[in-house]
């Protein structure tokens, strides 16, 4: 149901949109596309970051937000905690229970070693459970991993670390089809072959999934596999500081149950941070896409134990949040929409892009015609363009949306918006953390040893921007590659003494910097009580 | 001036803004969650919430992210359900009718009180998928669960205590693993890359300078 002012605008895109859906807008050069993002991304915007005073990065450019985290006090003073009272004793202990650490989990134990997960939530709490368009991976004869790996490099403006995203596009095919031996249903045809799509900046229809359900087909399905391997999950328990071993390699760390408070003791051989992201930062104020719990802290754990950050100044706004109605502003609306043939759209019914733009072009995109261009429609909350979704059955006939993008149907319906008939209000939304803990191939970080990263929270799979399925393969692939070799790191390791010491350093070293803050870290949840 | 309403979260009185979710409400009125609270956009059914309209017999069940609310609106969350989750190795297992009869023999019991779908908050056909389930037809079971979001709502309303969301999760991991056609070109991918054939392609990409990738991306042919 759509208040008088935009039925005006949706007129409009009525009447074109015959002529929109047969359309087949210019693509943007690559110069276009820098001045676009150096003029309209936020992450250009250069008075939103601060620079790190103190840590690995030290001099290195951050949000303000995550600055603000990550020169923190910590949660504990390191005096008052017992090591020596070990709750938990493992070979490998996983920090998160999304994909990337269920992923993880899943391999250590098939390696035969003693894993456990911890999780503030639950697990499958996770972005994993709320990626809904795809996977890619190149399977199909006119494809290739060669072809996956140019579009993914560009796509991330040629700063991808080479030997990660090597990985990434060469095990993508197994990753596959390792989740559909374990059950994961893809959208395939009756003979087998998977239907893919396009996603921005592809250049081959590699995008596998699982209706608009894509992630969390793939979630429910590893955790039931994490709980029919018998794995131990303790949930609702964060990790809040790292425990180094008096060699300064990682040992276990310090957890916190959510509920009663109690601070308890984890010693493993190995340590996977497989903590996500960080939408609920809510950079430069942006609403997010992300689930709950998505606050940045297995960035806050390892930087505070001396691992580097690589490329954290970069984030991905997705360029459809919903934005209207406001009960689901910024939540996620599926780059398969516009794979499947819907096109943005402005308030006079005019096309103003290509569909399939990387994300952040098409982001930058989408605020220069709100903002500089005054061609967005006002939301009530801020401004939107239209996401003609009608045209997805205009081309591919009745049914389309049902069979395709279910929950994107259902989530409009409850609000009384049927997308087969009327076209949605869209706006970028906080949706990806591009950056993040610096690894090596085999998963490990660069410079803290027996600290391994997977998922969301590792830097420079994907340079400075990441291709839409190219997330839910990262998860898969380099979770399963750090689970292999965490486990097989455990069975060489022998823990020395716990020590909190880096804690201690850290904090002297703010001291040093003059760092003045009333702030703890890791932030945990974000605050929505009362109106903030 | 914002319209508000009266809400009851567990019982005690709340005014709240009108145009706020069942959360959002529970948020504005102070409470800090840390239960009943998961991806805040109806995928994770982290928020099973039990309510009441003052003065209405029906009672009535939601997603509490996904739900506004309502004038007179009683509200209990139902943050955890206890479903039995039956531990399998899905190697080992087939998709034969006896593999429920063995795992969730109770769904042999199901009354037909059609509770469970009328409870539904994904609005699926529960007590359908439970009888395909029942006669072992898991591609079936596995379609009409699909968008199945294991809130439990479903198994807090059944009189024969069948946990519906872990029955559909079974059976959609025979159906995937088992039944659904396999992908040929895959296979073929896969072994392909077992054999090495794209190492050397790969690693040619990996040593050529910035200049050379930009020409080639920026000159790449698109599949249309």
């Amino acid at each position: 149901m759509y208040p008088s002012n935009m039925m005006e605008s949706i007129k409009k895109v009525e009447a074109a949109r015959e002529a929109n859906a047969v359309l087949e807008p210019a693509r943007m050069t690559a110069e276009e596309k820098e001045n676009l993002l150096s003029t309209y991304h936020p992450d250009y915007k250069q008075d939103e970051f601060d620079i790190l005073k103190v840590g690995p990065n030290k001099g290195g450019k951050v949000p303000k937000e995550l600055a603000a985290i990550l020169q923190a006090h910590s949660r504990i003073n390191p005096s008052e905690i017992d090591l020596s009272k070990v709750d938990y004793d493992v070979d490998v202990l996983v920090i998160g229970g999304g994909g990337a650490g269920a992923s993880a989990a899943i391999e250590a134990n098939e390696a035969g070693a003693d894993v456990m997960i911890v999780t503030k939530l639950r697990i499958g709490d996770a972005n994993t459970m709320m990626a809904e368009g795809g996977i890619q991976a190149a399977d199909k004869p006119n494809d290739s991993p060669a072809i996956h790996y140019l579009d993914a490099f560009g796509g991330g403006h040629f700063a991808a670390k080479p030997e990660l995203l090597y990985r990434l596009v060469n095990e993508a095919p197994e990753a596959i089809q390792w989740l559909n031996d374990l059950g994961v249903e893809f959208d395939k045809a009756p003979d087998g072959t998977m239907i893919t799509t396009h996603g921005g900046g592809t250049s081959r229809k590699r995008m596998h999934a699982a209706k608009d359900y894509s992630g969390a087909e793939i979630m429910r399905t590893l955790r039931d596999e994490v709980l029919n391997r018998g794995i131990p999950v303790v949930d609702f328990t964060s990790a809040i500081e790292l425990i180094l071993d008096e060699n300064g390699k990682a040992a276990g760390a310090v957890l916190l149950n959510m509920e009663t408070k109690d601070i308890l003791i984890a010693r493993a051989k190995t340590v996977i941070i497989a903590t996500g992201g960080a939408g609920r930062m809510h950079y430069q104020g942006f609403p997010t896409s992300n689930h709950y719990g998505a606050t940045a802290d297995g960035l806050v754990l390892g930087y505070r134990a001396g691992a580097k950050l690589l490329y954290a100044d970069t984030l991905q706004y997705h360029p459809t949040g919903a934005a209207y109605p406001e009960q689901i502003f910024g939540a996620l609306v599926t780059e398969k929409v516009r794979s499947l043939g819907a096109k943005l759209v402005n308030r006079d019914g005019k096309v103003f892009m290509h569909p399939l733009e990387t994300r952040d072009v098409a982001a930058a995109s989408i605020i220069r015609e709100c903002n500089a261009r005054g061609e967005g429609v006002e939301t009530g909350s801020g401004l939107g363009v239209w996401l003609d979704t009608p045209m997805i059955e205009l081309k591919n006939g009745e049914g389309t949306i049902e069979k395709r993008i279910p929950a994107m149907m259902r989530m409009f319906a409850k609000y009384g918006i049927d997308i087969r008939k009327e076209p949605i209000l869209v706006y970028p939304t906080l949706h990806y953390q591009n950056g993040g803990l610096d690894i090596t191939a085999d998963g490990m970080t660069t410079n803290v040893e027996n600290l391994f990263v997977a998922g969301e929270a590792v830097g420079g799979i994907h340079g400075r921007n990441r291709l839409m399925g190219n997330s839910l393969l990262d998860i898969i692939v380099f979770g399963r590659n750090a689970g292999k070799n965490a486990a097989a790191k455990s069975k060489e390791t022998k823990v020395g003494n716990l020590s909190l010491e880096h804690v201690n350093a850290f904090a002297k070293e703010m001291e040093a910097a003059g760092i003045k803050t009333d702030m703890v870290s890791p932030k945990l949840l974000p605050d929505y009580t009362h109106k903030r | 001036m914002e319209q508000m309403v009266n809400v009851f979260l567990f019982g005690k009185k709340y005014s709240v803004p009108a145009e706020l979710t069942i959360m959002r409400a529970m948020e504005y009125a102070g409470y800090q969650l840390v239960r009943g609270c998961g991806c805040r956009n109806g995928f994770c059914g982290a928020c099973a919430t039990i309510y009441r309209i003052k003065g209405v017999q029906e009672l009535k069940v939601c997603l509490a992210c996904q739900t506004k609310v309502e004038e007179g609106m009683y509200v209990a969350t139902l943050p955890f359900f206890p479903l039995v989750k039956q531990v399998y190795d899905i190697n080992e297992i087939k998709p034969t009718e006896q593999i429920m009869m063995q795992l969730y023999p109770e769904i042999y019991s199901c009354i037909g009180c059609n509770a469970c779908t009328k409870s539904c908050t994904q609005e699926l056909n529960v007590m359908q998928y439970i009888a395909y389930a029942q006669r072992g037809e898991f591609e079936k079971c596995a379609e009409e669960s699909f968008d199945c979001v294991m809130c439990g709502v479903c198994s807090s309303r059944c009189p024969a205590g069948i946990s519906h969301p872990q029955v559909a999760l079974l059976a959609r991991r025979l159906n995937g693993k088992y039944l659904a056609p396999k992908s040929q070109h895959l296979a073929d991918r896969v072994q392909e890359i077992k054999d090495g054939t794209f190492n050397e392609l790969l690693e040619a990409l990996m040593q050529k300078p910035v200049e050379e990738m930009k020409e080639l991306y920026n000159n790449r042919e698109i599949e249309k």
